[in-house]
Order: structure tokens, then C-alpha cells, then sequence
């Protein structure tokens, strides 16, 4: 999977402007940002330094307006757009804040969902979910609709769908941020627990310092640079 | 048909909603298909009319009579196979809102000439050897539980008898069937001969020929001729094929239809509204959901076929069923004004032509939300 250069993900030089009507907001310039296979990695700071800009950048969801970004050896900011999308389909994994579940879907339906893209029979397929709820601790969950569990519950089913696929990468967007101190930890314990025991490489965007020590590096975002330190 | 589940859980998103919606469709159909039954019953004339037969008419109009004697000038016309004549009665059964026609003919010609309409060879003999013995079709038999031996007593309102009453009474002998399911079995015919003698006044005159040419290729040159032979006598003709002048028949409560069809337009018009802003609003609330869809891998060209397909099964679930409605009430529950329509059924091309518009409003009411979805930018929507 990885490069040459042990890698996983190379980003170089990454420029994003946003345009809002007349106004160009620089959000990143000229980024660099290089991550091995097998890391945990999570990024921090301020509201609206560019977190979730970059995550998406990493994860195929937007592209860089200059620069480059390299996963698994592939260059996929040139992709194009259906291409892209067939892409993330098999190689990245997205956790959101606020779970971003299907409310008119079961939790095993919701997990089901990115398995719909591959060549896999339904058989397969619920054997894939039943893999991956079990993985998340929910298996007597599945035929729960969101609404009637936890937020720990719907972040661990999110968890679950972002693995259903063995992604390549798994990217999570403050997978705590909206969650209690127990819940929040279980998740990150899931999380450490994907890293460690099965290799899956993530990044985690998080404000929370006790869930940053949970990662293997953790890298501070500001004024649209990396740094290793936080900037105050 | 994996996708089918997910379409399906959005349609019951707003069970309310997608209820209301599949109604409003639903009853559009309805509409739709009785519209269909009352066109064809309009224009079943023009479309049983034989391509081979011409209606010879008085030039001037067709409530002006023609002599009877023309029948034999036109047998000697060159391309003239049979020539029969027929008659407006215009009486009345019990009550005038129990309309069917009437008409005095020559059985043995006649039923030659028609051989749409199917009568048993005894009740045929019958017909023969009844002076006043008359036939109806189905359709008019039905309607008033008519049975073969009963007597119609039927009261005139032009022909009154030469006793001076306008009481007729007539032998029912036989009940014809139609060949085909278009064909007309609402008349009920009678024997001229009968008529001819029993009625007060205009005698030997008759209402308008049917002719019968031997090649339909000619049937214009045919008409020409007709015309001809009888122009610059005091009862000129006008010879036209059968499906002309059905043609000009429905033309008079063609109107009729034709508002039927604007009402219709109308009517679709507002259901694909009601679609388009249902469709609308499901994709507006769930802009969220749908960059999820793409996120995970859906191409943008997935999301907009997940929403149109959508708006097609919306459209399915309230047509096809209205269809399906229609066509059980139009085959079972019959014609709503129980019999004046000479033929009430859901043709199966408007049928076919129903499940197509079926299809159109889908298509149509999903289109614009499912092009918003497939545009929809990921990073955007989900920072909402
Ligand atoms: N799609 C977008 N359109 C316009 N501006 C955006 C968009 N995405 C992000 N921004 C802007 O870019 C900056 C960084 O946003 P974001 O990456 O969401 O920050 P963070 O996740 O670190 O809080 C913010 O100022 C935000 O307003
Ligand atoms: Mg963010």
C-alpha cells in the first residue's frame, strides 16, 4: 500500500482559497504534511484554522487549489470527479462529529451503505456488517434506528461504516466532539484499538488535548501552516 | 435493486407527505383513465367506421330525407357493391333520458353490410319471418335486462302511426353482439318494411344510404360518381366514407372532449406541482444526507439517479395504482351514464400511453432536485 518512501500520505505544498462572493479566504498555504502507514495521527487547532479543510483535502472530499496530495502512492487531487469518488469508496473511511447516520436507516442498513458500491451479494455483505458492528461493540444493535441510541452508540455505528470497507485510511472529524467523557473515551479506545491491533493509519481532527494523547504524533494547525508545537 | 431499499426508507421518511403526494397522483390517473373511456366512446364511430363503406346523405343536411328509389340507381354505379338504406327513428323507451337509437332497415342487406354485428343464425330466420320483429345490441339489452320474445313498446316523436297514435310496438327477436370490443351494440334496428307501411307520412323516403364499394382504393372516385348521378335532381347527396362522417359526428361533442382534455392538462399540470415541490423540499432537507451518500463513495451521477429514482417511484406508487383503479372501475363499474355511451372501455393504448405519462412525471418532477444533488459540493454541504 505504501510508497516507496514508507508513506502513506504525502501532501506537498498545498495551497486552499475559499471564495466567499468577492472575498478569498486563504485558509492553507503551502502545507506540507507526510504521514507512514500505521500512524495515529491527530490534528488540532483553533476553530477555523482549516482542520476539516485539510482532512477532506486527505480524503478525496475537495481539492487543493494548488499543490499536490499523494495517497497510497496515488496522486488524487487530478482526479477526476467520478474518479475520485470511486476512490474514496475503496480507500478512505470518514467519521464526523455529529455522526452524519441516515436517520431512515437501520444502524446495520447505515453500515451496509458503502458496501452498496462494491460487487459484493447481499449474503456477503451483512457478513461484512456483522463483522464490523461486532468490531464496534454493537452487534445486538443492529437493527436499531439512529434516533433511539446514544451518541456514543451512533458514533461507534459511524466507526463501523467508515470500516465496513477495510479502508486504506481511516480520516475522523472531532469523533468526540459532541460526546460526554465516557462516551468520548470508549471511542477513542475503539480507535487506538483499530490502530494498534489491525494497523489502520488515521488522522484525527479533535480541540481536546486528552483525546490528542490517545494519538501516536499530534501536529497544530495555524495560519494555515503544520507546526509540531502549539502556537499561542 | 440493492438501491431500491434506500429509495424505498426515503419515501417513508415523510410518510404523510409521500402519502399526500401518491394521492394527488393517484387521483390524476383516475381522472385520466375515464377521460380515456369517454374519448374512445366519443370516437368509436370513426374508429369501427369500415374503410370499404360511404354514407350517402341529402347534400343539404342529414335530417333531409332521400328517396328509397336511389338504392337501385346506386347498385348500377360502376365500384357499387351493396347499397342499404337507414332511417332516425328518434323515439322514445319509458323516458327520454334512456337514449339509444332507433333505426328502420333492411334486415337481409343490412347485416350484410355489417357483419360486425354478430347475430345467431335462428335469431337472424326470426328477424325474417317477424314483420315486426327488431334486434338490439348487448350493450342496450343489458341495460334494460331486455330478453329475446319480449315487446318494446317505444314512443315516437317524429314518425306517428297512420292510426295517428305514436305508440310503436316491436318484437324483440335477436341480440347481437359485437365482433370487436369497439363496435357499437347500442342500436336498436327494425324492419323498414314495417315502418314504411305503418307510418303516417313519407313514404318511400328514406334517412341516408350505406354503400359498400368493391375496391376501397376507390371509395373517393366511388363518392365522386354517387354525387354525380344524382346531381341537379331535387335530393342531392353527399357521399362520404363512413369515417368521415363519423368524424363530423364527434366533431359536434368533439368539443366536449376537448375540454375534457384541458381539464386533464390542467390537472397534470397541478400534480407535477405537487411532485416537483415534494421532490424539492425531500432533497432541500437532506442536502446533509445526500454529500454523506457522496462522501462514502456515491458519484455524483449515483446521488441523481438515487433521487430521480425516487421521484419515479413516488409517481409509480400513485399512477400505477390510479391505472390499475381505473381500469377495474371502467371494466367492472362500467359506463357512469349507464348507456348512453355506445362503448365504455380503457383502451389499451391509453393504457400504454398512461404508463408512459406515468413514467414523464416522474422524470419531470424529479429532474431539477436531482440535478441540486448531483451538484451538490461534499466540503460545502457538510459544514451546514
Ligand atoms: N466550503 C467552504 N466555503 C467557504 N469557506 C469555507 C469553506 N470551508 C471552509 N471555509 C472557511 O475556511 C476556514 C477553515 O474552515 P475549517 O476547515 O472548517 O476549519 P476548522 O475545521 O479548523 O474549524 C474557515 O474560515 C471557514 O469559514
Ligand atoms: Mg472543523
Amino acid at each position: 500500500m505504501s510508497q516507496d518512501n514508507g508513506l502513506l500520505v504525502d501532501v506537498r505544498g498545498v495551497d486552499k482559497v475559499f471564495k466567499r462572493g468577492a472575498e478569498k479566504i486563504h485558509v492553507l498555504g503551502g502545507l506540507d504534511l507526510e504521514i507512514p502507514e500505521g500512524e495515529f495521527l491527530a490534528l488540532m487547532g483553533p476553530s477555523g484554522s482549516g482542520k476539516s479543510t485539510l482532512l477532506n483535502l486527505i480524503g478525496g472530499l475537495d481539492k487543493p487549489t494548488q499543490g499536490e496530495v499523494h495517497v497510497a502512492g496515488k496522486r488524487i487531487d487530478k482526479l477526476s470527479d467520478r474518479k475520485l469518488a470511486s476512490w474514496r469508496a475503496r480507500h478512505v473511511g470518514l467519521v464526523f462529529q455529529f455522526y452524519n447516520l441516515l436517520p431512515v436507516l437501520s444502524a446495520a442498513r447505515n453500515v451496509e451503505l458503502p458496501l452498496l458500491l462494491t460487487r459484493l451479494n447481499s449474503k456477503q455483505r451483512k457478513q461484512q456488517v456483522d463483522t464490523a458492528m461486532t468490531i464496534v461493540g454493537l452487534s445486538h444493535r443492529m437493527k436499531h434506528y439512529p434516533r433511539t441510541l446514544s451518541g456514543g452508540e451512533q458514533q461507534r455505528v459511524g466507526i463501523a461504516r467508515a470500516i465496513v470497507t477495510d479502508p486504506t485510511l481511516l480520516l475522523c472529524d472531532e469523533p468526540t466532539g459532541d460526546l460526554d467523557r465516557k462516551a468520548g473515551d470508549e471511542v477513542l479506545e475503539l480507535l487506538q484499538t483499530l490502530n494498534e491491533s489491525q494497523g489502520k493509519t488515521i488522522v484525527m481532527v479533535t480541540h481536546d488535548p486528552h483525546a490528542a494523547a490517545r494519538a501516536s504524533r499530534t501536529l497544530y494547525l495555524d495560519k494555515g501552516q503544520l507546526g509540531e508545537e502549539p502556537i499561542e | 435493486m440493492k438501491y431500491l431499499r434506500l429509495i424505498l426508507s426515503n419515501l417513508k421518511r415523510k410518510k404523510l407527505r409521500t402519502t399526500l403526494t401518491a394521492l394527488s397522483i393517484l387521483v390524476a390517473f383516475i381522472l385520466f383513465g375515464y377521460l380515456a373511456a369517454v374519448k374512445v366512446a366519443f370516437n368509436q364511430g370513426v374508429d369501427v367506421a369500415g374503410i370499404d363503406r360511404l354514407v350517402v346523405r341529402h347534400k343539404v343536411s342529414i335530417i333531409q330525407f332521400l328517396p328509397e328509389s336511389y338504392k337501385d340507381r346506386m347498385l348500377k354505379i360502376d365500384g357499387v357493391d351493396l347499397a342499404v338504406h337507414a332511417t332516425w327513428f328518434g323515439g322514445i323507451y319509458q323516458k327520454p333520458s334512456n337514449f339509444f337509437a332507433q333505426m328502420p332497415v333492411d334486415p337481409e342487406p343490412f347485416l350484410d353490410m355489417y357483419p360486425e354485428y354478430l347475430l345467431e343464425p335462428e335469431e337472424k330466420k326470426a328477424w325474417l319471418e317477424t314483420r315486426t320483429g327488431a334486434i338490439v345490441g348487448r350493450v342496450t339489452a343489458d341495460r334494460f335486462g331486455w330478453k329475446v320474445g319480449d315487446r318494446i313498446p317505444i314512443q315516437a316523436t317524429i314518425w306517428t302511426k297512420k292510426d295517428g297514435s305514436s305508440a310503436w310496438e316491436f318484437d324483440l327477436v335477436g341480440i347481437y353482439e359485437g365482433a370487436e370490443k369497439g363496435t357499437d351494440t347500442s342500436t336498436f334496428f327494425f324492419r323498414h318494411d314495417y315502418f314504411d307501411e305503418a307510418r303516417q307520412w313519407g313514404e318511400g323516403n328514406v334517412g341516408w344510404y350505406y354503400v359498400r364499394v368493391k375496391d376501397p382504393e376507390r371509395t373517393a372516385e366511388v363518392a365522386a360518381a354517387i354525387d354525380a348521378e344524382f346531381a341537379n335532381s331535387p335530393a342531392e347527396t353527399k357521399a362520404e366514407p363512413e369515417g368521415a362522417f363519423f368524424q363530423g359526428f364527434a366533431n359536434q361533442v368533439g368539443n366536449i372532449a376537448r375540454i375534457l382534455m384541458a381539464i386533464l392538462t390542467a390537472v397534470f399540470f397541478t400534480i407535477l406541482l405537487i411532485a416537483g415541490n415534494t421532490m424539492a423540499q425531500t432533497v432541500r432537507e437532506r442536502l446533509n444526507e445526500l454529500a454523506v451518500l457522496k462522501a462514502v463513495g456515491f458519484t455524483d451521477r449515483g446521488v441523481l439517479g438515487l433521487v430521480l429514482g425516487e421521484s419515479c417511484l413516488l409517481a409509480a406508487i400513485g399512477g400505477l395504482i390510479g391505472l390499475a383503479l381505473a381500469w377495474v372501475a371502467i371494466t367492472y363499474g362500467g359506463d357512469p351514464t349507464n348507456g348512453a355511451f355506445p362503448v365504455f372501455y380503457f383502451p389499451v393504448r391509453d393504457i400504454v400511453i398512461g404508463v408512459l405519462l406515468v413514467l414523464f412525471v416522474g422524470f419531470a418532477a424529479g429532474i431539477l432536485p436531482s440535478i441540486q444533488a448531483q451538484r451538490l459540493r461534499i466540503a460545502d454541504a457538510l459544514r451546514r
